[in-house]
């Protein structure tokens, strides 16, 4: 059974001044579950809705329309207060450290904070905790770290220190956004290493959002690819990177240096992604698509399923 | 066509004196890429920066000489410098419009720029709007502002202005950091035909896969220094400096089963780089001579030089 289920859902927000209100739908009608213990990739360029939609899963936004379940319970009009109880078992893990953490807080405040707002607690214990939870992500001495401020790490560190914050509560479910896009690459590894060592550990759902195919299809056992708010493409990793379907799909694994070896067909788009306040009529991908017949340009398509679990929304699939 | 001897440049910061830069020697070819390899504090954009002598004001050339088409860079005053900027060697920049005016039209801009450079305002337009052309932007968006553009139009009007005037180098900068994955491949590829004219491109990036796919050579650098250079072939095939093999180990391979490695430990702070070997404190090879003694570059085979005590000449 999955844990975390999205049914349907559509995100809208209102830009601009109250003279020339412009509506943008984000997230455009998208459906996927997460099961216990499972970790889904989630890939896009910005602006195909990915980081909406996982800020949606977590109910910190509330979606125009759809509905969102976690573990049974349909969270989608839950009043603060009683989300608040759900919130300790899901948590984000951003992609920029510095904008989430408090400049002003020492890292052990950080660290302490959600303790004692979730659990009770005495400070002493919470401090205890926090310094346990350092020495897990490898930041030791930990009693060292508990007093620095954030402009004292480096952006690798306070990944570590967003990490141990994240799983301080021993969530079930967590949204990790572009964790690692900040950092060098030398110490990406490290960084996804440490997130799938509490996901085992803690049998974890993780939403794995990036924009980075080749990464995600190391870690998740699923994929699912948006564009400019849609899901386009879904399945089992390994079937998307050696056979995707969708053109976007094969692009996107096209445009990855040093990915011919693997013989996907070549396919390169034109243009860039388009503006999601104004998306193209028919299939959002027409204008780019080199594949791209009458019907793409009149009729979106439906998403289809090709082979149980293995899901496409694209004409050239649609036996007619 | 392009030569850098033993370069030292230093930041004077309140919080102390940073070497970014430190005994950096290398060549270039006419008509080749060669990409820049290295990770934030590497070195690398500074080492663009002294090139194009566009340092800020604390930071200071300690040492070292650059020819440029046999011309000595360093020595230049600052309006001689001003007229070989853009005509001899051009930069292109992660987010070019960080400089440009965003309330000016992208071809009065343009056009400014080649009158600084002597050329009539008819013949500037003419010339502008060639270029444009030449990068896939039409007549209708040239005369937009910046703000019309979309990052990857931005980047290819960044990319004309730096060929408007044939420079003999071009240095690239991140270039398509700021971009998604699709259009970052357009990009390189607009790069690339840069390149095939005829025209020497330096592309800095911190994304070896990157570097593989599209240079001739890669110069790896690490905390100010260079540790290894060779052709792209060799590095891929026969990495020799510990560094370089630990990025190799690091992209995310598609189609692998293996989760990428990472090179444990942090980038040294360069206002008191560590003693030795630069590289030591993260190297799961070093000893007691890479804690004490700093190796020198040396040539193993013929175009292959790697800096570290492990390696000796063949």
């Amino acid at each position: 059974m999955s844990l975390v289920k999205l049914d349907n859902v559509v995100m809208e927000f209102e830009l601009g001044t109250f003279l020339s209100k412009t509506r943008i739908r984000a997230v455009d009608r998208v459906s996927i579950d997460i099961g216990r213990g499972e970790i889904y990739g989630l890939v896009g360029e910005s602006g195909s809705g990915k980081s909406t939609l996982g800020r949606v899963s977590l109910r910190l936004y509330k979606p125009t329309k759809g509905r969102v379940i976690f573990d049974g319970i349909d969270i989608t009009d839950l009043p603060e207060g009683k989300l608040r109880k759900l919130r300790k078992r899901m948590q984000l893990i951003p992609q920029d450290p510095f904008s989430s953490i408090n400049p002003l807080q020492t890292i052990g405040e950080a660290l302490i904070e959600p303790l004692l707002v979730h659990v009770d607690i005495s400070r002493e214990e919470a401090i205890e905790k926090a310094k346990e939870i350092l020495e897990e992500v490898g930041l030791t001495p930990a009693e060292e770290f508990l007093t620095r401020k954030p402009h004292q790490l480096s952006g690798g560190q306070l990944q570590r220190v967003a990490i141990a914050r994240a799983m301080l509560l021993k969530p079930d479910y967590i949204v990790a956004d572009e964790p690692t896009s900040n950092l060098d690459a030398s110490i990406r590894a490290s960084i996804v290493k440490l997130i799938l060592e509490f996901q085992r550990r803690f049998n974890q759902a993780l939403l794995f959002i990036s924009h980075d195919i080749a990464l995600v299809s190391l870690i998740a056992s699923r994929i699912g690819v948006m564009y400019l708010g849609q899901l386009v493409e879904e399945g089992p990793a390994k079937s998307i990177i050696r056979e995707p379907l969708h053109p976007y799909t094969k692009a996107l694994i096209s445009a990855i240096p040093l990915s011919e070896e693997l013989g996907v067909e070549r396919v390169v788009l034109k243009g860039e992604i388009g503006n999601i306040a104004n998306p193209p009529k028919g299939c959002r991908l027409h204008p780019r698509c080199p594949f791209a017949m009458d019907i793409c340009r009149r009729e979106e398509p439906p998403m289809i399923e090709v082979t149980p679990g293995r899901k496409v929304k694209c004409w050239l699939y649609v036996k007619r | 066509m392009l030569i850098v001897e033993d370069l030292y440049v230093k930041y004077y910061t309140r919080r102390g004196t940073v070497s970014a830069v430190s005994g950096v020697s290398f060549t270039m070819q006419k008509g080749e890429m060669l990409a820049v390899v290295g990770e934030s504090g590497s070195g690398k954009s500074t080492l663009a920066l002294t090139i194009m002598r566009l340092l800020p004001r604390n930071a200071v050339v300690e040492r070292g000489r650059i020819l440029l088409d046999g011309i000595d860079v360093l020595k230049l005053s600052e309006d001689e410098m001003r007229r070989i900027r853009g005509s001899k060697v051009s930069m292109v920049l992660q987010d070019p419009f960080t400089t440009l005016d965003p309330l000016r039209r992208v071809i009065d801009q343009f056009i400014e720029f080649l009158m600084e450079h002597g050329l009539d305002r008819r013949s500037a337009e003419k010339l502008a709007l060639e270029a444009l052309e030449s990068v896939g932007i039409p007549k209708t968006l040239a005369y937009s502002y910046p703000h019309q553009l979309s990052g990857g139009q931005k980047q290819r009007v960044a990319i004309a202005m730096a060929i408007a005037l044939k420079p003999s180098l071009v240095i690239a900068d991140e270039p398509t950091t700021a971009l998604d994955v699709v259009v970052q491949k357009q990009i390189m590829d607009l790069i690339d035909t840069i390149k095939r004219g005829g025209t020497s491109v330096m592309l800095i990036t911190h994304d070896i896969a990157l570097a593989i796919e599209r240079a001739d050579r890669i110069m790896v650098m690490y905390g100010g220094e260079v540790m290894e250079i060779a052709d792209k072939g060799t590095i891929m095939s026969r990495p020799l400096h510990p560094y370089t093999q630990g990025l190799l180990a690091s992209i995310p391979r598609l189609g692998s089963d293996k989760i990428p490695e990472s090179i444990p430990g942090y980038p040294p702070d360069l206002r008191n780089p560590p003693k030795g070997c630069v590289f030591h404190p993260r190297c799961p090879y070093a000893d007691e001579r890479c804690r004490s003694i700093k190796p020198q570059l040396i040539e193993v085979e013929k175009g292959h030089w790697v800096k570290c005590h492990r390696v000796v000449k063949a």
